[in-house]
Parts: C-alpha cells; structure tokens; sequence
C-alpha cells in the first residue's frame, strides 16, 4: 500500500471517528432536550407542551404556572445541574484512574462532601453559601486524604478504591450519627444526606450547581486531552508531553468542586457518577473523549430516576433509591469481572 | 542546530528512600544506536527513566544539547526526545490510528487543530512499521508482535530525534525480536534517530547495538563498542557467569555463549 493510500484512509477513518463522535453527543443532547420537556409537561397531571413553553417564558398560565413553573422547573433544573456534575465528575476520575471503580461515590469523596454538609445545615444550621463550601472543603479533605493514604511509588488505583471503600464506609456513619443527633428526626433529610433526594428543590438552589459547572466544569472539561493522554499509563502520557501532576491537580480539584457543589443541595445521588462514564463509553465508543456524553448521561439518569421514583413506581421514592437499583447490580458486575481477571 | 547529545552528569536517582545510582555520568553518542545492558535490578531502567524525565534526579543533571531536561516544559522536550516504557497500556477498544495518532500530542498546541502535518506523520510511522493495514483494527485484538510494532510507530508519529526504548524485546518471540529491532536500525539509519535501548538479550544488544553501556549494581561497569565491551570478564563481573564469547559468524560481532553446569563440554566449576 502505498502513502498516500494510506493517507486518504487515515483521514477517512478519523473524519468517521469524528462525526460519530459529534452524533453521540448531539443525540444525547436532544435525548436530555427531550426529558427534560417531558418531565415538565408530566406528573400527577398532564400540561401540554404549549402551556409548559408558555411558562418557561414566562407567560401566567392559569392551572400551569404554579404546577410547571414552582412545582416541576425547580425540581427538573436541579436534576439537570446535579446529573450534568456528577456524571463529568465521576467520568474524570474513572479516566484519570483508569477503573470505572474510582468513582467519586465509590471512594468516598460523595459521602466526604454530604457529611460536611449534614453537620452544616443540622448541627450548625448555616446557610447555602457556607454548606456549599464546606462540602467543597470536606470533599477536598477526603480527596487528599485518600490519595495519601494510597501513595507508594505513584499512585495505585486498586489501593486508592480499597482506602476509598473504607473511608466511605466511615463518612456513611458519620452521617447516620449527625443525623441520629439532630432535634427532630426527618426521615426526607435523612435520605436525602445519605441517598440523595431533589424533594423541596427550590430554583434559587439552582444557583451554585450552575456557578461551579460554569467555572470548575469547564476547566475540567479543558483538561480533556490531558485525561485522553493518561488513559496511556502516566508514563506515556509524561513521555508524550503530558504535565502529569499539573494535569491530575486540575482534574481532582474542579472534580471534585463540582460534585461537593452538587451533593451540598441535593445529597450524594447514589451511583450516577458511577454509572455516567460507563454508559456514555458505551454509547460513544473508543473515539475521544468521554467527559461531555458522561455529563449528559448523568442528567440524563437524574431525570429519569426521579420521574421513576415519582410517578413510575407504587408509592413516591427520593432519586438516590431508583439510581442506587440500577447502580448496584453493576457495581457486581465489576467486582466479579475484576476478580476473574485479577486486576483492580 | 541542536546536535541533540544527551548526557548525564553526576546523576543519582532513586525510588523514595532507596537510591538506585550515584554520582553516573553517561554520553549517549547522537545518532547510534545504544544498548544498556546489566543483570535484573542493576538500575539499567531507572537510568533510562531518568534520562527521559519520568523520575526527578536526586542530584546531578539529564542534558541535551547542554540543557536540563528537567528544566524543560514536557511539551517541548517530548519534540525531542521520545520514550517507550516497558508496558504501556493500550485504552480499551482504542483504534491502531487513533493510538499512533497520539504520538502527535506534543506537537499541537492547547488549541490547535488536528493537521495535515499531523495525518501525514501518523502515515509514515504506520508505513514504517508496515502496521498500515491494522489501521483500523482494535490495539486489544492484535499480536504481541503486531502491538510492539504499533507502540514503535507511536513513537515515531512523534518525530523525535532521540528515542529511547525500555525493554522493547521482551515478551516477544524471537522472530518479532528481530523484527523490532531491525526497525530500530531502519529507523537509524533513514532519520539518523539516536537510540537509546535497554535490552536483555546480551547477544542481540551486540548484533544491533553501535554502543554498549554494561551496568553493575547501580555503576556503569564498561562502555563503548561491543567487541571492547562484550569480553568473558565482562560477562563474570556484570552477570556473575563464566562464558566464552567468540566472533559471531554472521556479524563478525561478538558473540556471548554461557557455561553453566550442565550441557556442555567442560563444566563451569560450582561456584562458592
């Protein structure tokens, strides 16, 4: 074969990988569009779709307005915001470490971020600003915590998930105690600090989520190429220009920022950082990067647990219940599969 | 026009605690091909690693062309000098062109675009290697053999004038040995690459290497071409192996035939 055969075929291949690529993404996009219209138009009633965009215009619809515009949009939009952080948050970590394991919610860094926020708003009784900054703090904490635990020479992934587990087990506990201590004993706020729930989402909640997906989210995304680079091995990656330290900083602080944002309003939604990155490989396959498509799946997962947990199933279940269902058997799955071929 | 000599100066470097080498000073000769032999755990590894930046120096300086590597960005000094560990890893489902094409990383900048340049490499390195007609095959489905051809061939998507190598022999059979390292000479001899290789096989680093490095226990034990290097006393002091070592009669190179206790017609003695 000669050059320029091979030529013409590598660009054909990488235009193919490309637009597959872009069409992943762009179907996933308008699958989420989609959801999100359907689960504003749909729930104990039907409001059409007209009356819903006249409301998102904000047009007074009689019988609409409170219905969609306080009851439906505050809750949808959290659900947005938080699947869209827990899916990019999850995805990076599992790239960065190469194990679908090291996820957020596996490791502990979800349930690091939930505890803080549980002593803050039951035990201390702060405001929003000050839970979101100390579930960054405490997630931030547990981050460290864990990757210290785990450093030998460099880092080790299967080390970091077993120190993780534990730690996680640990937080989980922690939570249950604060919960035990508060005055009155709420069975919502319980489930919500330690499954995650969107019950009584208001639309100024909405505010932070959208604040760190803007900044710590899109830096995070910046680190795309970087992350796609890791997935060789840190040694390639360094031998290919890789700042591997810089790169892995970046990524666990924005992560990590994003998904303490999140879990300050709506509680660790259990396994929808597990889960994205998984499901969004699946879909775009080994052609680039995994971080959007696992954004978007993670809304995407939100949104329909929630819908589920509300209207699908016999009696009312908070989100983290329906994705906790789904979650766990696969998190089997890997187990099994990691120990029939030995790795971690 | 940088004449792209690498060197050590006074280098230790270690893991941690352990220091692996001390006070090592090495001139690679430009566009050679070198082999660093040595017995298991001699630091022959750690030496490459910290020729090509993975690990800090613990004292002492990489230089190229005068200059500190570990002062360089990684970006600029992957431009340069190219390195194959022993066991990358290979993305799941992860295309042959897709993985050569990253070979190109240090080549574009934070938001430049994928370019003909780069499409034009990622071609030479798969005609190279004659991995084009695995393009578009999976890296996970491939041979040993294949996979070892298509790792060279990301390293040479990345044009660097320098490349070295740990270990790029091992786990293949002897036939994708020469292979590997016939393509090394070809690469050698049409870019005039210098290459730097760590290599087990004593015989094989002999035939293809212009220049030896023999360690022992963390020091260089001798260095230069391989019939001053590959000598019986050689092989005792680095090995601990009592050996003949003749004129290789297809290369005229030397050629190192181990005695042990067993299998051949006088005995090495038992050793105390």
């Amino acid at each position: 074969m000669t050059l320029q055969t091979t030529l013409t075929r590598l660009q054909t291949a990488r235009h193919r990988r490309r637009s597959a690529h872009a069409r992943a993404v762009a179907g996933l996009s308008a699958a989420l569009a989609l959801a999100f219209l359907i689960t504003l138009c749909v729930g104990q009633s039907v409001t059409p779709p007209g009356d819903v965009l006249r409301v998102l215009a904000g047009i007074d619809v009689p019988g609409a307005s409170f219905t969609v515009g306080q009851l439906r949009l505050p809750r949808v939009v959290l659900a947005v915001l938080s699947g869209l952080s827990f899916g990019l948050g999850g995805a990076a970590f599992q790239v960065m470490l190469r194990n679908p394991l090291a996820s957020p919610d596996i490791i502990g860094i979800n349930a690091g971020a939930s505890a803080a926020a549980v002593f803050a708003i039951v035990t201390l009784s702060l405001g929003a600003p000050w839970v979101a900054i100390m579930a960054v703090v405490a997630g931030l904490a547990v981050a460290a915590a864990i990757f210290g635990l785990s450093f030998g020479d460099g880092i080790s992934g299967g080390r970091l998930i077993l120190v993780g587990i534990g730690v996680s087990a640990m937080l989980d506990s922690a939570i249950a105690f604060l919960l035990a201590q508060a005055p009155a004993w709420d069975l919502q706020q319980a489930m919500r600090w330690l499954t995650g729930s969107l019950n009584g989402a208001t639309l100024d909640q909405a505010l932070w989520p959208a604040l760190a997906l803007a900044t710590c989210g899109s830096l995070l995304i910046g680190q795309r190429r970087g992350l796609e680079m890791l997935r060789l091995g840190e040694d390639t990656a360094a031998a290919l220009g890789t700042d591997v330290a810089r790169t892995r900083l970046i990524v666990i602080l924005t992560a990590v920022g994003i998904i303490a944002v999140a879990t300050a309003i709506t509680g660790p939604i259990a396994f929808v950082a597990f889960l994205s990155g998984p499901i969004a490989a699946r879909i775009v396959g080994p052609r680039g990067s995994v971080l959007i498509p696992a954004a978007l799946v993670g809304a995407l997962l939100v949104l329909a647990g929630d819908f589920a947990g509300q209207f699908l199933l016999p009696g009312r279940y908070p989100v983290g219940v329906v994705t906790g269902a789904i979650g766990a058997p696969y998190l089997i799955f890997l187990i099994i599969r990691a120990n029939k071929t030995g790795a971690t | 026009m940088p004449d792209n000599t690498l060197s050590a100066r006074d280098l230790s470097s270690g893991y941690g605690e352990r220091m692996i080498f001390q006070g090592l000073n090495l001139q690679i000769p430009a566009g050679r091909i070198t082999a660093i032999v040595g017995a298991n755990a001699c630091g022959k590894s750690t030496l490459l690693r910290t020729m090509s930046r993975l690990i800090a120096p613990k004292a002492g300086q990489v230089l190229l062309d005068g200059k500190s590597i570990h002062a360089m960005s990684p970006r600029h000094l992957a431009r340069t000098l190219g390195l194959l560990p022993q066991s990358p890893i290979a993305p799941e489902g992860i295309t042959v062109a897709d993985l050569v094409g990253r070979g190109r990383h240090p080549h574009q900048g934070f938001l430049s675009r994928w370019t003909a340049r780069d499409d034009q490499a990622v071609a030479e390195a798969l005609q190279a290697t004659g991995t084009q007609d695995l393009a578009e095959r999976a890296v996970d489905e491939l041979s040993g053999g294949q996979r070892q051809r298509v790792w060279i061939a990301m390293a040479l998507a990345q044009q660097t004038d320098l490349l070295l190598l740990d270990e790029p022999t091992t786990y293949l059979d002897i036939c994708h040995q020469v292979e590997v390292l016939d393509l090394l000479v070809d690469l050698n001899r049409a870019r005039a690459t210098t290459v730097v290789m760590v290599l087990h096989d004593l015989n094989l680093a002999a035939r293809y290497a212009d220049h030896l490095v023999a360690m022992r226990a963390g020091s260089i034990d001798a260095v230069g071409p391989p019939d001053q290097v590959l000598t019986r006393d050689m092989v005792r002091r680095v090995f601990g192996l009592d050996s003949m070592v003749i004129s290789d009669p297809a290369s005229g190179r030397p050629l190192m035939l181990p005695l042990g206790r067993h299998g051949v017609a006088q005995p090495a003695a038992r050793s105390a």
